[in-house]
């Protein structure tokens, strides 16, 4: 399981890759290992709003359906239409070619809020005890 | 198999109509015409015939295998109820007779049936009266909670949300939801019963009704139901209970009794009418006496003349939930078998699915951890936690009971319990049989020390192996197309 | 004999394996506060006389009429192999194929029913079935209320009476706007829908054959209600689809209707069957279970239930319905009618219907004071106007041996004299001529 250095996390398993006033997201290594075969994902659609904390997509397994939250606030700027006809790309590549959407963040203290690489690790680990 | 389309032969047909004995005219007009017409199978009636009863022995039924598929209480069916629906004078009773002028004369013995279902229903179950419309258990639910609504409503209180345990069915939060209401969980504690102290929190003026399975869906039955019922009542709420488990309680104690003021009965589940493959179920809602006049129109009642009529003249009513009277078919089969077991025969249904029940769990608790408690009533939850250990998932060991002629238990609900198995063997199972399921259980347990490949490998036995699942998901194919 | 086995010996057997005394052991959780206060139901009675107690009951209704009533509920003719196959026991004490392994037979078959109701109604996607055709009428205004984030829909009143209470019933807690627009000429009025469609709108419902029996083309409708960016909701009657133009080809999103006429017996009011087809983008806003073609282990084709992650047991209080079993048994004999039928066959019951319709029209319309409506072309339903209270010619009829029809004033204020008259292809000509002559004689007493 990895758990790359330069990003933000969220209790909710979500990632968020910080560049200036935008960040790209998406779902942990470890969120797509416990939901498995990814088999469709229902994301936001360009130009809407969403909360930090609470939905902007749906990530559906053969057997569940898990709700994705938003990082950060902000305007969906665009999202990664590849993934609506290959959600696999989610469990190959959850942090690259995996990734969910680029929102315009509205609030940038909001990242306070969310863990760094170690606190998430340790996050984790803490769960499975 | 091929599909009966791709046994399709240009020119072929399986029937013949009658010819046509009147002056032909001319048509439609063209606008309001097809243009293609519907690619329908050309097949002779054997090619049918063979088709379909070569697909039917690709099944397992309880007729072939037992089936002890938890929460769904696959008990025999018997012969003889379909012989009744099959009367002329049920199956070829156009619904709309009794709502002509004198029609409801014509149809008085299909309202006596309906009536007297009611009746029996409502005193098996301790309710004031019953309506016969829901046309599935889901179905029922949420005519319950469309008759809890319209109480508060007439009520003037606009409450807002139903408490519902973790371990529930998830018919009840959905049916909750696309009625208008919230839902609020509450957790299971370690005993397996509602979580009291969620509950007492969770329970305000906002609270619309409590929704409850009793026995719970861990199969075991709470013994503070009596004090639950009693806070929600304090609370202006209702209680409403979930039938699905009925078969654990007949003749034992009745919803009524308890406090339940809305309940729906799965009678496919409980009164032994065939589950269809997934239907015709029927599941009538009963109330207590503050609710009867919300229930749907039309009610049956029966006129001092001792004929019986459709009132529709009921203006607090929720309306229609069904075109009719619900599916009178399943209802027929449902009151007959209420007729041959009679008092003490229901009875000695819930005495002897309790029996194997308790009996499945004692056996096999040595090799797979109970969910929770050392009894149950008429199914047992087990978890395959410990065989997990070995890589072994409860679907392994369901695959493996198919290779071995069992249909399994329902796995993974409650989705509280990790790999849960849930075993309702029901009444009509003999002791052999319950012997030889549990003698293959323990052999998955102990395959899954020595060697849990053979378990994650099966089913062989089979017309397919195993199927993979997420690419159904993934590229729907839903429907054939000719090539 | 309650169809227990158990025997004396075996219960004392199994008590023992458990550590319990007596069989009332195992209900001490019930406290003793909590039994029954009464349980007063009937000691059993044998096989034997529970039947003969249901004969009697069964002759009690009349099943000598002829019948002319439809109402979205006909009385056609099924094929014998249908109640064979269907009464093969592997299908019917089967359940939900949750396994699919060992309910290929059930999941092959719902694909397979799957498939010809996206024939019948020209569209792509179907599911396993719904309960009847008001239940799948709901599921669908539900669907396009989700797929548009709208809550304000347009009813055509040419929509069975039945299904719009049900659908009102349903939905009285949710806030929905509900708009009723009136029929002109027997059709469906344009004008009167254009005017409410809006962009609150969610969609338009209409129904094909109305319930005045009138034949429509909602390709217009289906175009304004797009350009709205709302769905075109049609309730159809699936023997009319061997002749009548698809919901597909009108351009309707979403087609409901009820299959009784499939191969299903009227048997008072139910078990029927409820189908619904969309169109591909819709597919995930389904409600219910749908059957999906993949593959095993060794590449070899099956069928699972798939895209369940929309369903309640996964989804629960956010599940598109809360649907768990349908009515699986009657969508079997829906398509087991269909194949039967086949192709060719199909257009010829449709054609049947049609025709004896028409002979019954004009045979009707010669009857002295009858008038049959004819502004709107029709299927093989049609509207009288009686010189008299239709109720009460119902009632005289029925004394004559025939269930004439249905009496519009039942459901629709103003048209007490008007009746609704269905004439499938088991209404003989000798049969249409005397239920003529006997409409004469009861409009003359």
């Amino acid at each position: 399981m990895t758990i790359p250095e330069n990003l933000l996390y969220t209790k909710d398993h979500e990632w968020a890759r910080l560049d200036g006033d935008k960040v790209t997201m998406g779902i942990t290594d470890f969120a797509q290992g416990s939901l498995g075969d990814i088999t469709f994902i229902d994301l936001p659609k360009p130009g809407a709003k969403v909360e930090q904390s609470k939905w902007c997509a749906t990530v559906e397994s053969v057997k569940a359906a898990s709700d994705v939250y938003a990082p950060f606030s902000g305007e969906v700027l665009k999202v990664n239409t590849q993934l609506t006809g290959h959600p696999e790309l989610v469990n190959k590549s959850a942090y690259d070619a995996g990734w969910f959407a680029v929102v315009k963040i509205s609030d940038l203290e909001e990242k306070n809020k969310l863990m760094n690489s170690t606190q998430y690790k340790e996050y984790i680990q803490g769960l499975s005890k | 198999m091929q599909l009966i389309f791709e046994k399709s032969r240009t020119g072929r047909s399986g029937f013949m109509l009658p010819e046509i004995d009147v002056p032909v005219v001319a048509g439609l007009p063209e606008k309001y015409c097809r243009k293609q017409a519907p690619s329908l199978p050309e097949v002779s009636e054997l090619d049918v015939v063979r088709h379909f009863t070569n697909l039917s022995r690709l099944n397992f039924s309880v007729d072939t295998n037992f089936y002890p598929l938890g929460s769904c209480t696959m008990k025999y069916n018997p012969k003889f109820t379909e012989k009744i629906c099959a009367l002329d004078g049920f199956s070829d009773l156009h619904p709309l007779l009794p709502q002509l002028l004198g029609g409801g004369m014509l149809a008085q013995g299909a309202l006596e049936v309906l009536y007297n279902t009611e009746r029996l229903l409502s005193e098996i179950t301790g309710m004031s009266a019953f309506t016969t419309q829901p046309l599935a258990g889901a179905h029922g639910e949420l005519t319950g909670v469309m008759l809890i609504a319209a109480y508060h409503k007439y009520n003037g209180e606009h409450r807002k949300h139903i408490i519902i345990p973790d371990s529930s069915h998830g018919t009840n939060p959905a049916s909750a939801a696309i009625a208008g209401y919230n839902v609020v969980v509450i957790p299971t504690d370690k005993d397996g019963f509602l979580d009291m102290q969620a509950y007492k929190q969770a329970l305000n003026q906002e609270t619309a009704a409590v929704m409850l399975t009793c026995p719970d869906t861990l199969g075991i039955f709470n013994p503070r139901i009596k004090e639950i019922a009693d806070l929600a009542h304090a609370a202006g709420a209702l209680m409403y209970y979930d039938g699905a488990n009925l078969n654990a309680i007949l003749g034992k104690c009745r919803p009524g009794d308890i406090g339940f003021d809305v309940i729906h009965l799965n009678l496919h589940k409980t009164f032994a009418t065939p589950h269809g493959g997934g239907g015709p179920g029927a599941g009538p809602v009963g109330v207590c006496e503050k609710l009867i006049d919300f229930l749907p129109i039309s009610r049956v009642i029966r006129r001092s003349d001792g004929t019986f009529a459709l009132d529709y003249h009921k203006h607090k009513s929720i309306g229609y939930i069904a075109p009719f009277y619900g599916n009178f078919g399943v209802i027929l089969k449902a009151y007959a078998y209420i007729l041959r077991l009679g008092k003490s025969g229901l009875i000695e249904a819930s005495e002897n699915a309790v029996l194997s029940a308790n009996y499945c769990l004692a056996r096999l608790r040595d090799y797979y951890a109970p969910a929770y408690g050392k009894s149950c009533m008429h199914e047992c939850v087990l978890s395959a936690a410990k065989q997990l250990e070995q890589g072994v998932h409860a679907l392994d060991i369901a695959k493996y009971l198919i290779d071995r002629g069992f249909h399994p238990p329902t796995i993974y609900f409650p989705m509280i319990v990790k790999e849960a198995m849930m075993i309702e063997p029901t009444e009509t199972e003999s002791k052999e049989t319950l012997d030889a399921f549990i003698e293959v259980m323990i052999e998955a347990a102990s395959l899954a020390k020595t060697n849990p490949e053979a378990l994650h490998s099966a089913p062989l036995s089979m017309s397919v192996k195993r199927l993979d699942e997420t690419k159904a998901a993934r590229e729907p194919n839903l429907r054939w197309k000719p090539k | 004999m309650n169809y227990i086995a158990h025997t004396e010996l075996e219960k004392k057997e199994m008590l023992k394996a458990i550590g319990a005394v007596s069989v009332e052991d195992l209900f001490r959780h019930i406290p003793d506060g909590l039994r029954p206060k009464s349980f007063n139901i009937p000691e059993g009675k044998s096989e034997f006389d529970v039947i003969e107690y249901l004969k009697l009951l069964s002759r009690k209704n009349a099943t000598n009429l002829t019948d002319f009533v439809g109402g979205g509920f006909y009385d056609h003719y099924i094929p014998a192999a249908v109640d064979a196959l269907a009464g093969r026991s592997e299908f019917y004490t089967a359940y939900t194929p949750y396994q699919p392994e060992c309910s290929q037979g059930w999941l092959q078959a719902i694909y397979e029913y799957q498939t010809v109701i996206c024939e019948l109604t020209g569209l792509d996607v179907s599911n396993a079935s719904l309960y009847d055709g008001g239940t799948a009428l709901y599921e669908a205004a539900m669907m396009a209320m989700r797929l548009t984030g709208r809550k304000k829909i347009i009813v055509d009143s040419g929509v069975s009476l039945i299904y719009r209470t049900m659908l009102y019933a349903y939905t009285s807690n949710l806030s929905i706007e509900f708009v009723e627009t009136p029929v002109v000429h027997g059709q469906s009025c344009r004008e009167d829908i254009y005017k409410h469609l809006d962009d609150k709108t969610a969609a338009v419902i209409v129904q094909n054959p109305n319930f005045f029996g009138a034949v429509d083309d909602f390709s217009d409708i289906a175009q304004r209600v797009h350009k709205c960016g709302a769905l075109a909701i049609a309730s159809v009657y699936p023997v009319s689809l061997g002749m009548l133009k698809s919901p597909g080809e009108m351009g309707i999103d979403i087609a409901t209707g009820e299959g009784q006429s499939l191969g299903i017996p009227l048997s008072f009011g139910g078990p029927y069957l409820g189908f619904i087809a969309v169109k591909k983008e819709h597919m995930r806003q389904l409600p219910g279970r749908i059957v999906g073609a993949t593959v095993d282990k060794d590449n070899k084709r099956g069928f699972v239930l798939t895209l369940q992650a929309r369903e309640q047991h996964i989804r629960r209080e956010r599940a598109t319905s809360n649907i768990c079993s349908n009515e699986a048994l009657c969508a079997l004999r829906a398509l087991i009618y269909t194949s039967l039928l086949g192709k060719a066959g199909f257009q010829e019951l449709a054609r049947l219907n049609y025709q004896k319709a028409e002979f019954a029209k004009a045979t009707l319309g010669n009857v002295s004071g009858v008038e049959v409506k004819r502004s709107a072309p029709t299927f093989n339903e049609f509207t009288v106007c009686l010189p008299k209270n239709a109720d009460e010619v119902v009632y005289r009829m029925i004394n004559k041996g025939f269930a004439c029809g249905f009496p519009l004033g039942r459901f629709y204020k103003g048209l007490d004299n008007y009746l609704l008259v269905a004439v499938t292809e088991k209404r003989t000509k000798e049969e249409i001529m005397q239920f003529a002559n006997s409409l004469e004689a009861a409009l003359c007493s």
